[in-house]
């Protein structure tokens, strides 16, 4: 092995190391340390071992939340993907158009989450919002601060609103990539329209596609400044997300070690999901192979 | 200036990329790297660039040991196979990049660039950008770039292989004029024994990660030490025959027999594999002496001035190159002759025997 | 199977195209036989791409007409005129089996499934790709791909013509004599029309029957490939086909009699008379050889030996010239002179030959 070897290379590693142990170390081990102690007050912990979690696995709210929360992710999952992939299928490839088109679909994503909030809380009132006014016009009783399914259509709405147009976006840059071989010999072959989506456009769509579904379920799964400014997890309980739920226990209640452990739960699931996402991504290029 | 290999392997997880390989290349000199696809070509380069460490073995560069250097601390040029420009530099920004990176004065950039363009026949597009510029422009525009470093050592990674066929062979026959100017190791990696041919210097043919034989090109062309060096430095095809000798009888196939002649008649017994190419293939029976053999005509393809013979004999597909015009239909049966004097002889293991005796007299 | 004939074909990018200069393919009339293996050959930008994306049906020609069999396609689709095409780079469905992919455009037509197993084998016989059927055509390499694309097309019994874009391009060179000798099997066995695209002389001489030799959107010469060699219509022709190309020399015609400035006169195989324009006459490298006695003044600046045979190149008057020398012929110091010969010089006014008179 002649391979150089220099060891002094590793001093220039060093402060990201003491920034990512500020950063994101200290804090992680703060709510560790929350999550395993109770507290009567005054600054006083003491130890209380796996209680905390325990209680957590146990509590029905938690379960609730949670089960809230897949809901969600899901439903907006289901909606944005196949949208986002129908929409860049029906834009325009090149010119003019097609320039208007992506500065159309950038726009959503450049308003920060609590504007996009406020938008749909006003446009949704009743007394003022365009959209409530005009749903009273047509005789529709929508209501989302004390129907249940309105107020879940409100921000299952909003949050297509908000991020199709990133599955959409990325789905094009799929789409752009495929040589323009690919449709003319899908054209000689006599393929219909379905099974040129099928056999030639998904499959190259499909790494962009992985990375944008785990872009809007990690997204998504993390929802909280939306849905916080529009329902406030209302009406009742009926959107409280695990993030709002979690809001409301550590500082709404200051119950800081149910909270905290709660955090790490949350954190390990999230982290759980990504590696499954990983797994399969990596087992997908296995199998394509070397090219 | 001198660039020696000593040595040197790649190793990459359990895939051996290229075995242990000495190599010498001298200054002023154009080395061709000849082998197919994956035979270890591109990897031999980046090892003489710096880019890839080796395994094992040493790098020396004026004997001196360049090993660990890297590529931005040796004098070294690349051209790649894709034409790999500055698309929003003009040709002349182009040429002149190596050299204001380097921080020369105004004065010898412009006079090196032009030197550079005029031999690469630039001038009149200096003030064009890349894209506005034909393939075969652009590709020269990157070999400008290379020449104006003046660097040591230019390697030049399937230069032309992206290039319209007649744009290929002109540029072939000015890429070694250009080097008897330059003065610097030049080496070039290509696929095609023809291009190594019209390039001469020295070459390197490569087989499955192993340098097979470097030497004069025509040399190993003519004398191929085995039957892998003879495979890969043919095209079309070397054609090859598994023969035993026998009491002044060359035998081939089930029981076939042809008297052994020319260099042949002087072969001990035991059993061979003949090898001859393609051009040495004959339809007319030659004046002197010559091997006869019975084949069947699998199909021919003319080029105007001369055809290819695609022909089974013995199960064994070969290919002869007649001059003329000869159409043969698929299915006839087809007698060839083959002039002893250019028939290669290799042992069991693949290292030539007999050479034939063309490169005697060469 | 069916006879294509174009009939004032030219086709523009442009939307209003005025001169001649805007058609990127220009006038052109021709009867593409029944059966024939036809090869396209010219540089990049020739219009050769556009002629076959226009008989494909992926272009629209300009102006003209396209038909099958007397049956006017101009306007229908490419899935409507039932033709195959091979690309220059392998189009295969990545998640498809081989077998599925070799399916693909029968399934598409509705055949039932019991014909389409039938053909499938077939084809795959035919290309060696039998082994491969339940494989994933994913990760094979480049000629897998390529015979792949070529069995989709094979695999239809009723295609009117197989088109091909530079299908060899990624192919290695050793794989390229293997498919293209399977080609030309195939053309033999089944006899459909085939119209072969490249800029490789050697592709398209060998492949074709006949070749179409196209230049700056213009048909220069249609003619067997022993016919474009042995007697190029235009000096395009001469330079393109065969290496190197075809020598050119500015020279004055008399009759049987042609005289190069400063050099001396050579004798011509034909006579010619009233020549008008620029005239040159032009002879292949393959038609001259050095001497030491006869012949026009030389001066022999490098020798090539490119194996088979050497390229001498030598200085004609100040012009280059290259002379092909076969591998065992001498070259002595002696020999600084060159003869032609007469029968293979062709005399060329303003690029195009002339043919003389017998004398």
């Amino acid at each position: 092995m002649n391979k150089p070897i220099n060891n002094r290379a590793w001093f220039l590693v060093l402060p990201v190391l003491v920034l990512v142990a500020f950063s994101a170390v200290i804090p992680l081990m703060t709510v560790v340390n929350y999550s395993v102690q109770d507290t009567f007050g005054d600054n006083e912990f003491f130890w209380n071992g796996i209680y905390w979690f325990d209680d957590l696995l146990h509590s029905e709210r938690m379960w609730n939340a949670l089960g809230r929360q897949i809901l969600f992710s899901a439903i907006v999952l289901l909606i944005e993907v196949p949208l986002g992939i129908f929409i860049a299928l029906h834009m325009p490839k090149k010119g003019f158009w097609s320039s208007v088109c992506l500065v159309l679909m950038a726009l959503p994503l450049l308003i920060p989450f609590n504007v996009v909030g406020t938008i749909w809380q006003i446009f949704g009132r009743v007394d003022i919002g365009l959209l409530g006014r005009a749903l009273a016009g047509l005789g529709l009783d929508f209501n989302y601060t004390q129907d249940v399914i309105d107020a879940w259509v409100i921000i299952v709405v909003m949050d297509v609103w908000h991020w199709t147009s990133l599955i959409a976006l990325l789905a094009y840059a799929g789409l752009r990539s495929i040589p323009d071989a690919y449709y003319q010999a899908a054209k000689i072959d006599q393929a219909s329209r379905w099974a040129v989506f099928r056999y030639i456009e998904l499959p190259k769509m499909r790494g962009v596609l992985v990375i944008a579904v785990l872009l809007r379920f990690m997204d998504s799964f993390m929802i909280y400044t939306e849905p916080f400014v529009v329902t406030g997890g209302g009406p009742g309980n009926a959107t409280t997300f695990l993030s709002i739920d979690l809001v409301k226990m550590a500082l709404g209640q200051f119950d800081l070690g149910p909270a905290a452990a709660f955090s790490i739960m949350y954190f390990l699931i999230i982290l759980l999901v990504s590696w499954a996402f990983y797994t399969v991504m990596t087992n997908l290029d296995r199998e394509e192979g070397p090219q | 200036m001198t660039l020696e290999l000593r040595g040197v392997s790649k190793t990459v997880g359990r895939q051996v990329h290229v075995h242990p390989t000495n190599l010498m290349l001298q200054k002023g000199t154009m080395n061709v790297l000849l082998g197919p696809t994956l035979s270890g070509k591109t990897t031999l380069m980046r090892l003489m660039a710096g880019l890839d460490v080796p395994t094992a073995g040493r790098v020396l560069w004026n004997g001196q040991d360049v090993t660990g250097l890297r590529v931005q601390d040796r004098a070294v040029a690349m051209v790649y196979q894709q034409f790999i420009n500055y698309p929003s530099m003009t040709v002349f920004e182009n040429i002149a990049s190596p050299l204001r990176l380097l921080g020369r004065p105004r004065g010898e950039v412009e006079d090196r660039v032009r030197r550079a363009a005029a031999l690469m026949r630039l001038e009149p597009y200096l003030q064009r950008r890349p894209l506005e510029l034909s393939g075969g422009q652009q590709q020269r525009c990157a070999l400008a770039r290379a020449l104006v470093k003046e660097a040591g050592l230019v390697l030049l990674d399937e230069p032309l292989a992206n290039l319209d066929y007649k744009l290929r062979e002109e540029l072939r026959a000015e890429i070694p004029r250009i080097f008897e100017e330059a003065g610097s190791i030049f080496v070039y990696a290509t696929t095609e024994p023809e291009e190594a041919l019209l390039l001469g210097g020295n070459t390197a043919t490569l087989w499955e990660g192993r340098v097979t034989q470097f030497g004069p090109t025509p040399d190993v062309y003519r004398n191929p030490v085995d039957a892998t060096t003879a495979r890969v430095f043919s095209d079309p095809p070397m054609n090859f025959l598994r023969v035993a000798k026998r009491l002044a009888q060359i035998q081939f196939g089930a029981g076939q027999g042809i008297p052994a002649v020319g260099s042949l008649a002087a072969l001990p017994e035991g059993v061979y594999v003949a090898g001859f190419r393609a051009n040495h293939v004959g339809l007319d029976r030659p004046t002197g002496e010559a091997l006869e053999f019975r084949a069947t005509v699998l199909g021919s393809e003319i080029t105007g001035s001369e055809t290819f013979v695609h022909l089974d004999h013995d199960g064994v597909r070969w290919v002869g190159l007649v001059p003329g015009v000869r159409d043969l239909a698929p299915g006839m049966p087809a007698t060839v002759w083959v002039n002893p004097a250019h028939v290669f002889v290799f042992g069991e293991d693949g290292r030539l025997v007999t050479s034939s005796a063309t490169s005697m007299a060469a | 199977m069916a006879q294509i004939t174009l009939q004032n074909l030219a086709h523009s990018y442009l939307p209003n195209p005025k001169g001649e200069d805007d058609y990127a393919l220009k006038q052109l009339d021709h009867d593409w036989t029944d059966g024939e293996a036809y090869a396209l050959l010219g540089g990049s930008g020739c219009g050769k791409t556009t002629l076959l994306n226009i008989i494909s049906g992926l272009i629209r020609p300009s102006r003209g007409r396209i038909l099958f069999d007397g049956r006017d396609v101009t306007d229908a689709p490419t899935a409507q005129r039932n033709i195959a095409q091979v690309f220059q780079f392998p189009v295969v469905y990545d998640t498809l089996t081989v077998r599925d992919n070799l399916a693909f455009p029968l399934r598409n037509r509705g055949l039932p499934a019991a014909q389409v197993a039938q053909r499938v084998q077939a084809v795959a016989r035919m290309l060696g790709l039998e082994e491969m059927l339940p494989r994933r055509a994913r990760g094979l390499t480049a000629d897998a791909k390529q015979k792949i694309s070529l069995g989709r097309g094979m695999v239809r019994q009723d295609v009117n013509a197989i088109l091909f874009d530079e299908p060899l391009t990624v192919i290695d060179p050793h794989m390229k004599w293997e498919l293209r000798t399977q080609l030309k099997a195939l053309h033999r066995e089944f006899g459909h029309t085939m119209i072969y695209v490249t800029h490789d002389q050697t592709e398209a001489l060998t492949f074709a029957s006949r070749v179409v030799v196209m230049h700056e959107g213009r048909v220069v010469q249609i003619g067997t490939p022993q016919e474009l060699f042995e007697r190029p219509a235009h000096t395009f022709v001469g330079y393109f086909i065969g290496s190197p190309g075809m020598n050119l020399l500015p020279a004055r015609v008399e009759g049987d009699r042609a005289h190069i400035d400063e050099s001396g006169t050579i004798a011509l195989g034909r006579g010619y008379g009233g020549l008008g324009g620029r005239i040159e006459i032009g002879v292949r490298p393959e038609f001259a050889r050095l001497s030491a006695h006869e012949g026009l003044p030389v001066v022999i600046r490098r020798i090539e030996d490119v194996g088979r045979h050497r390229i001498v190149r030598a200085d004609l008057g100040g012009r280059p010239i290259n002379i092909v020398a076969s591998e065992d012929e001498p070259i002595g110091p002696d020999m600084t002179r060159v003869v032609f010969d007469p029968a293979h010089v062709g005399v060329y006014a303003d690029g195009w030959r002339v043919e003389g008179s017998p004398r």
